[in-house]
């Protein structure tokens, strides 16, 4: 393109700016910086497709993740199975599906639960200081000395295995992190001039904290959370496969890799554990992008 | 210079203001000892006027600053804000819930414009909330009120969309400066607003200042320690030196006439643009003393030519000399004014 015509162009543009016409859209810049982010859109296709599988299993598989049909155990991948059938002849394919739904609600719930838990109070007590900031610390430093497989055999014994119970047994674990991740941010955040601008205006400590500086400290606490429901997704599974985690019954991802205990499936039955451990990893791998992304574009002094 | 202040009507009066933080040791976080930042301050500033407050670092200047406004609370002391209709108030004795009314006459500018806007709002989002908090509710009024600002400042009504990170450091100190102005304040204290920005940014800064005090009838507490700025800004001037005022007097009168020793050091160190002058600078020895074990006595008789006996035992107050209302915390202003440089800047003025 000629410079003349170059000029002009610019021209034009610099006539709707000065008249107002062009406007920033402010409000969608986040998103279109998310979509802009390659790795962070393929994460979001992935979680999308993984959730949207499990959430709508019915529709995509025709069996019952219980039955069991003795006369079809162990069969390998086919049209009928298309993940095969496990030792008393359930369908994988539709195990990991439904499997997916109590998996992703553990790991993506009790993340949430324990970020709302430790963000709601470390902003507001690193904020403060003080005694409740002190109190608290010490709090959470006595939760996160508990072995978490301890607490779990505890709880176990004391309640019995379930799905709440897991969840809480996360949360407690859990909450400790996401607080002094929070604690820490407002620390030195609160010390930043903006701050003190608006106490010299009296606003109030609970917008000063919650509305103005939380936004900043977001971008790490959203990578954690990220970062911890791919932790808990993976606990599950881990304490599922010892035995500890839901009640074996109930079909999770940690509960079909239960199976890959015997060795004889792990050397033999492929089809059992090598699906469900590609479907985690997988979306382990699709939430870390989606936070990653979501770091890079909720941070508006970053251009991209 | 903006003319003389009118006489005796004070818009805070401070009295004895002391603000100590503890220092705290060991595992049981006993208290160990205070850092005096600001150590007993005496000071009136008089409405319309522009008060200099100058120091070197670490002297308390912006611990007085945020003192006054209740930023930092300070350990003793009177603070008393007049309101020009009778009505006296000791600031200190109030709640944070009772200042809210008198967050409105006095506001701040900060040192720093990279960290006094929050990154993450537009300038609209940053300033509506304490537009808000005093009562401008419907949110087109609160554009419109922003837009005002902003052009008062000299910047385009649209800015107040844009994020923080978009606009040059002068830009967001003129920002910060719109800040302080939205709830209309009767006095701003000015925390070396222009130390950040460029020599030619901060004429344009200052200029603007000036110019908003004239519109708005605005009083300055002007904290910097740049002498050459204060020279052509302030009515009056504050020394201070380890949390104390030790010099207070008219600009012109300050620099014609320099009682203390430490402000004669200070002017002494003036750059002066000018090959064949030849100035007699005054290199002060050592460090500022910590604030935390101040030396007996004047806090300045370590470091000062003048300091006898009676100045490493007894603290100076602050004495009137001459007319003007010029004071001056020395045991020996006899003896500094016969020594005096008598700056040649008064010479030729």
């Amino acid at each position: 393109m000629s410079d003349a015509a170059l000029n002009r162009r610019f021209d034009r543009l610099r006539v709707l700016e000065e008249t107002g016409k062009l406007k920033s859209r402010s409000r969608s810049r986040a998103v279109s910086k998310l979509m802009n982010n390659r790795l962070a859109v393929v994460g979001l296709c992935l979680f999308t497709i993984i959730l949207l599988a499990s959430l709508f299993a019915p529709l995509l598989t025709g069996y019952d993740p219980l039955r069991i049909d003795l006369r079809g155990r162990l069969q390998p991948p086919s049209w009928q199975h298309w993940f095969g059938t496990d030792m008393t002849g359930r369908d994988v394919f539709s195990r990991v599906l439904y499997g997916g739904r109590i998996s992703i609600l553990v790991g993506l719930g009790s993340a949430l639960i324990a970020a709302v838990i430790g963000v709601g109070i470390g902003c507001y007590a690193g904020y403060k200081g003080g005694w409740l900031d002190a109190f608290v610390l010490r709090t959470s430093e006595v939760f996160m000395a508990f072995p978490q497989i301890i607490l779990v055999l505890l709880l176990v014994s004391i309640l019995g295995q379930s799905l709440i119970n897991l969840i809480i047994i996360f949360v407690i674990t859990g909450w400790g992190p996401m607080y002094r991740l929070t604690r820490a941010r407002m620390l030195s955040l609160r010390e930043e001039e903006y701050v003190q601008a608006l106490q010299s205006f009296g606003v109030s400590t609970f917008k000063i904290c919650y509305k103005h500086i939380l936004p900043n400290a977001l971008g790490p606490i959203m990578v954690n959370i990220t970062l911890t429901t791919a932790m808990f997704i993976l606990a599950e599974a881990g304490l599922s496969f010892l035995g500890l985690g839901v009640p074996l019954q109930i079909p999770t991802w940690g509960n079909i890799l239960n199976a890959a205990q015997d060795l004889r499936v792990l050397q033999n039955y492929w089809w059992i554990w090598l699906p469900v451990g590609t479907v985690i990893s997988l979306f382990v791998i699709s939430v870390n992008f989606i936070g990653d992304g979501l770091r890079d574009s909720t941070d508006p002094s970053q251009q991209g | 210079m903006t003319g003389s202040p009118p006489v005796a009507d004070p818009i805070l009066t401070l009295r004895d203001v002391k603000t100590h933080f503890p220092v705290r040791k060991g595992v049981f976080k006993t208290t160990a000892g205070h850092v005096k930042a600001v150590d007993g301050v005496d000071l009136d500033v008089f409405r319309g006027e522009v008060l200099g407050l100058v120091g070197e670092s670490g002297c308390g200047k912006t611990t007085l600053g945020k003192s006054i406004l209740q930023l930092v609370r300070p350990t003793a002391g009177q603070i008393t804000f007049h309101d020009g209709a009778g009505d006296d108030v000791d600031l200190q004795d109030l709640t944070n819930a009772d200042l809210v009314p008198y967050r409105k006459k006095l506001q701040i500018v900060f040192q720093d414009p990279y960290s006094s806007l929050n990154p993450a709002f537009t300038i609209f989002g940053s300033l509506e909330d304490p537009l808000i908090k005093y009562g401008v509710r419907p949110r087109a009024e609160r554009r419109r009120i922003v837009g005002d600002l902003l052009e008062a400042v000299n910047l385009r009504r649209d800015h107040m969309d844009h994020y923080p990170h978009e606009f040059s450091g002068g830009q967001r100190q003129r920002i910060g400066i719109a800040r302080a102005l939205a709830i209309e304040p009767d006095l701003i204290v000015c925390d070396e607003p222009v130390s950040a920005l460029d020599v030619s940014v901060q004429a344009q800064v200052l200029q603007l200042l000036m110019e908003l005090k004239a519109e708005r009838g605005l009083t300055y507490i002007f904290i910097t320690h740049d002498l050459s700025v204060t020279e052509y800004l302030c009515d009056r001037i504050a020394v201070m030196y380890l949390g104390r005022i030790v010099e207070l007097a008219d600009a012109d009168d300050l620099y014609a006439n320099t009682l203390h020793p430490y402000t004669q050091a200070l002017l002494s160190a003036i750059p002066v643009a000018d090959l064949d002058k030849k100035t007699d600078r005054i290199v002060l020895q050592g460090d500022v003393p910590s604030p935390v074990n101040p030396p007996s006595g004047c806090p300045f008789h370590p470091r000062c030519r003048f300091a006898t006996e009676l100045c490493k035992d007894k603290v100076p107050p602050l004495r009137p000399f001459g007319r003007n209302g010029h004071l001056a915390a020395c045991h020996r202003v006899e003896e500094v004014m016969a020594a005096g440089i008598h700056s040649d800047r008064a010479a030729d003025g």
